[in-house]
């Protein structure tokens, strides 16, 4: 997807605790006795839809937060403990009509079974509005809160036992995929005449085989509005580009400049190449932890009061902008030209940086005319500019399958 | 009266996939949409209703080989249809049927605390167990459970839940602004489980929800359901709606409370329970009628008829006589992924027993699974209706009724408008819900204080 430095670019913010900085909890816009309630949840996402946003994604994790890489901190002094990112994304989306919902879902350690089913219904109570965002675990603390598995220590993010989890991931989603299409869209018949509820036929086994395991399928839900909710993950390194490349709509990359922007979507591109999916449209957005101000020296101040208070420097795995809405504006185009299509933003405060993304930024990009003025679709697909796919078991692409049949050819991947 | 009248809980179960449901009706709609669950619930919220029941099954149903397509097919994800139904409702309570084989205990248990968040204590769970291969196939931990270990799974698997949901008492989160302390307790939600089934340890994420736990509902029959309910459940959703097999399932697991240290009223017995509504009398019992053919095609009487026979009949005319031919006794069932054909223990007498039936009335096929299925429970004018339902209550027979209509979403519109204001006249249904969370509507104390715990704050609202 390579964008004239014109043309539209698409917006997403991340949501998380009271924001990114770890003590964002403590300005006083922030609300956080309020995180565990869904009114809080709702007037964010209501601010993220009142700016035309694409979508909001939803962290999460199967353990508490920490700021060590793989084990717990013992701090008491950051948020700690979240709620369910799917079922958070599921309160909220009767409130809302526009904006796309994308919790993330820990794939190592969950059955895709459940999840494929869960975000088919989150389409549903959206009408069409459901992403997901996969991410893998490597902390042995979470292997233990479910002891089925034990995850090696690993030392480097290319570890090969990290290569493992990526590749099992990749699998997660095929059967994802695969039980979102096993229901063509028309199954549902109601013919009295013959007494049957679904043409049967239209049902589909997945048989779906890999080197972590097998899951048969069908799907016991439909095939959701969108057909193919939207997959989403961040990727920092080749490993989890491949997953991007092979198996999602949106990866999130983290370049620092635009030679970073330019060099990581030409490695993705390459990937979804060698993977057979180079005609697919495949969204590759920065993510940026922002500190938004009208004056620079008031989000500079912002920034080093929030690191006073946390008692060090705030780092991230993405670049940390500080200034304002128009300089912010000057950088995403800069990074669009690089061949980004959009962006997930990660409010620094949410209570501060939320409303400053939706009423600073987002005005800044309309004048130039770099942003919507208004939703121009219903769908979360619709809004990405992605087209409802074609299920992969409908007859135009391949033989239908019988009940306890062999699986179709569909794209297969296997580890 | 000496005793003073009971009040009666009511619960909603919306249309589920079997054939009860009359998804030919005109009247039907959609089973998927939102749109569908949405009316359902704010028809439950606007009679008052207790709560909302969603069932599970996680792999669709076979019969001879092949997808079962002759009831309603497809349904949404438990959690999230009821984490959305949060959103449209206030009041209502929100129970879901949550499978303890196809699942582990620290998600379910951040599923059903994120629940109780999001619904501001209005959550439930159902605890089913499962053992089958077939439903297993579905799963990546794959794998089930000898039968005979269901219980102990699901028994073990709640204990490590409840522990869960325990691990985080309520007080933990200051989020002391000026000091910097968010969390007073760097070990809040730690956790260590050993035991036969699940050997986990430490930190729960989500803080304690403002029920504590969601209320607990158990829905087997034999004896070890019986015992599990008796010692772990608030409710049981049970199967007897008639007077007399209520009262003694009413008596006998309201006896077994006491070997636990509980007191009768902490455990409520709501059975599954259907309707038909009419004018009068006689014009419920013709709809009732009507219904039944609706629901007993000659189609799914023939499949019905395999439950017992084991064997491929539809060759046979649904309009003529039952089959010479004995069932097959093959360990293999025809029909897979239904709990209903275990009830059929001995297939040669049953058969033996229809034929003798079907040949003394003169009966089809069709006619056969019409009168020997299950008749709707309670049939009438809604003064008889009201009536009916009281005396149950009152007579111990149960202690409410979950109620299933056979229209998706409305058939619960006509007993909310007719049914319900004559139980309120009489003073056994609330007027107004009393209380926000699902266990003031059950009259279930908070489980801290059950404990005898010092209550404590709780953050969440």
């Amino acid at each position: 997807m390579s964008s004239a430095p014109s043309s539209p670019l698409h917006l997403a913010v991340a949501l998380d605790g009271t924001g990114w900085h770890p003590a964002s909890w403590r300005e006083p816009v922030a609300r956080p006795r309020d995180l565990f309630a869904a009114g809080y949840w709702a007037d964010l996402v209501a601010e993220a839809e009142r700016g035309l946003l694409d979508f909001v994604t939803f962290e999460d994790g199967l353990g508490l937060q920490s700021s060590h890489f793989l084990e717990p901190d013992g701090r008491t002094d950051q948020v700690r403990g979240r709620l369910d990112a799917v079922l958070l994304a599921a309160r909220i989306a009767p409130l809302t009509r526009h904006i796309g919902l994308v919790p993330t879902t820990v794939v190592t350690h969950t059955e895709p079974f459940h999840i494929s089913k869960a975000i088919a219904t989150l389409d549903y109570v959206s009408t069409g509005r459901a992403g997901l965002r996969v991410q893998i675990t490597a902390r042995p603390n979470e292997a233990a809160h479910f002891g089925r598995r034990t995850i090696p220590p690993i030392d480097t993010y290319d570890s090969p036992v990290v290569t493992g989890l990526f590749d099992e991931a990749a699998d997660y989603v095929e059967v994802v995929r695969r039980l979102w299409d096993s229901w063509e869209d028309d199954a549902e018949i109601r013919d009295a005449a013959t007494g049957r509820f679904i043409d049967r036929d239209k049902l589909h086994y997945i048989d779906f085989e890999g080197r972590h395991f097998s899951v048969k399928g069908p799907s016991i839900t439909p095939r959701p509005p969108q057909g193919q909710p939207v997959v989403t993950a961040l990727a920092h390194q080749t490993v989890p580009y491949r997953l991007v490349a092979r198996q999602a709509d949106i990866g999130y990359v983290t370049p620092h400049d635009a030679g970073q922007a330019r060099a990581i979507v030409a490695e993705i591109r390459a990937e979804q190449e060698a993977a057979g999916r180079a005609d697919e449209p495949l969204h590759v957005f920065g993510d940026l932890v922002v500190f938004l101000d009208d004056d620079p020296a008031a989000a500079t101040a912002r920034r080093e009061r929030l690191n006073a208070l946390a008692g060090s420097p705030y780092t991230s795995d993405a670049r940390i902008f500080t200034g304002t809405p128009s300089q912010l504006a000057d950088l995403l185009q800069e990074l669009q030209s690089a061949g980004l299509s959009g962006f997930r933003l990660r409010p620094a405060v949410l209570g501060h940086d939320l409303p400053a993304i939706t009423r600073g930024l987002v005005p800044e990009l309309q004048r130039r005319g770099a942003f919507r003025r208004a939703y121009e679709a219903d769908t979360l697909r619709g809004l990405l500019g992605l087209a409802r796919p074609a299920n992969r078991y409908s007859p135009k692409l391949s033989a239908s399958l019988e009940p306890g049949g062999t699986p179709t050819a569909s794209t297969a991947v296997t580890a | 009266m000496s005793k003073p009248l009971k009040q009666i809980h009511l619960a909603a179960h919306f249309p589920g996939v079997n054939n009860t449901t009359v998804w030919s009706d005109p009247k039907a709609g959609s089973h998927i949409e939102f749109s569908s669950f949405a009316h359902f619930a704010r028809t439950a919220e606007r009679a008052k209703f207790d709560f909302l029941f969603l069932a599970e099954g996680l792999r669709l149903r076979e019969q001879g080989g092949k997808i079962y397509d002759l009831d309603v097919v497809g349904r949404p994800d438990t959690f999230t249809v009821l984490a959305a139904l949060a959103a449209v409702t206030e009041h209502l309570g929100l129970t879901g049927t949550i499978n303890s084989t196809f699942n582990e205990p620290y998600e379910v248990a951040r599923q059903f605390a994120s629940l109780d968040h999001l619904s501001g204590g209005r959550s439930a769970w159902n605890v089913v167990t499962s053992w089958d291969a077939f439903t297993g196939e579905n799963f990546r931990r794959g794998g089930f459970l000898p039968q005979e270990e269901r219980y102990s799974r699901a028994k073990e698997f709640l204990a490590t839940a409840n522990e869960l949901f325990d691990s985080w008492h309520g007080d933990e989160i200051l989020a002391d602004q000026v000091t910097g302390t968010f969390l007073r307790d760097a070990k809040a939600g730690a956790f260590v489980h050993t035991g036969q089934h699940f050997d986990i340890q430490g930190q729960f994420n989500v803080p304690r929800s403002p029920q504590g736990r969601p209320v607990i509902f158990q829905a087997g029959d034999s004896d070890e359901g019986r015992e599990f309910a008796a010692s772990d459940a608030d409710a049981i959703f049970s199967r007897y709606a008639t007077l007399k097999e209520g009262q003694a399932f009413y008596a006998d697991v309201k006896n077994r409370l006491a070997k636990y240290g509980r007191r009768p009223d902490q455990l409520l017995i709501l059975p599954a329970a259907t309707f038909v509504l009419g004018d009068t009398d006689a014009e419920a019992e013709e709809r009732a009628r009507e219904v039944r053919r609706r629901q007993v095609s000659g189609a799914t009487a023939l499949k019905h008829l395999e439950f017992v026979w084991n064997r491929d009949l539809s060759s046979y005319d649904p309009d003529g006589p039952l089959p010479d031919i004995d069932p097959d006794l093959a360990d293999h069932h025809i029909s897979r992924g239904r709990a209903q054909v275990r009830m059929y223990r001995d297939p040669l007498a049953t058969a033996r027993e229809w034929r003798e039936r079907a040949a003394a009335n003169n009966w089809s096929i069709r006619d056969l699974v019409i009168e020997t299925g299950n008749r709707q429970n309670f049939v009438g004018s809604p003064e008889t209706v009201a009536r009916t339902i009281n005396d149950f209550v009152q007579a111990d027979a149960s202690d409410g009724f979950i109620l299933v209509p056979h229209i998706t979403p409305g058939g619960l519109d006509v007993f909310a408008d007719k049914v319900v204001p004559l139980l309120q006249e009489q003073g056994v249904f609330r007027t107004e819900y009393e209380g926000r969370t699902l266990r003031d509507h059950l009259g279930l104390a908070h489980p801290d204080d059950v404990r005898g715990d010092v209550r404590s704050e709780r953050v969440a609202s």
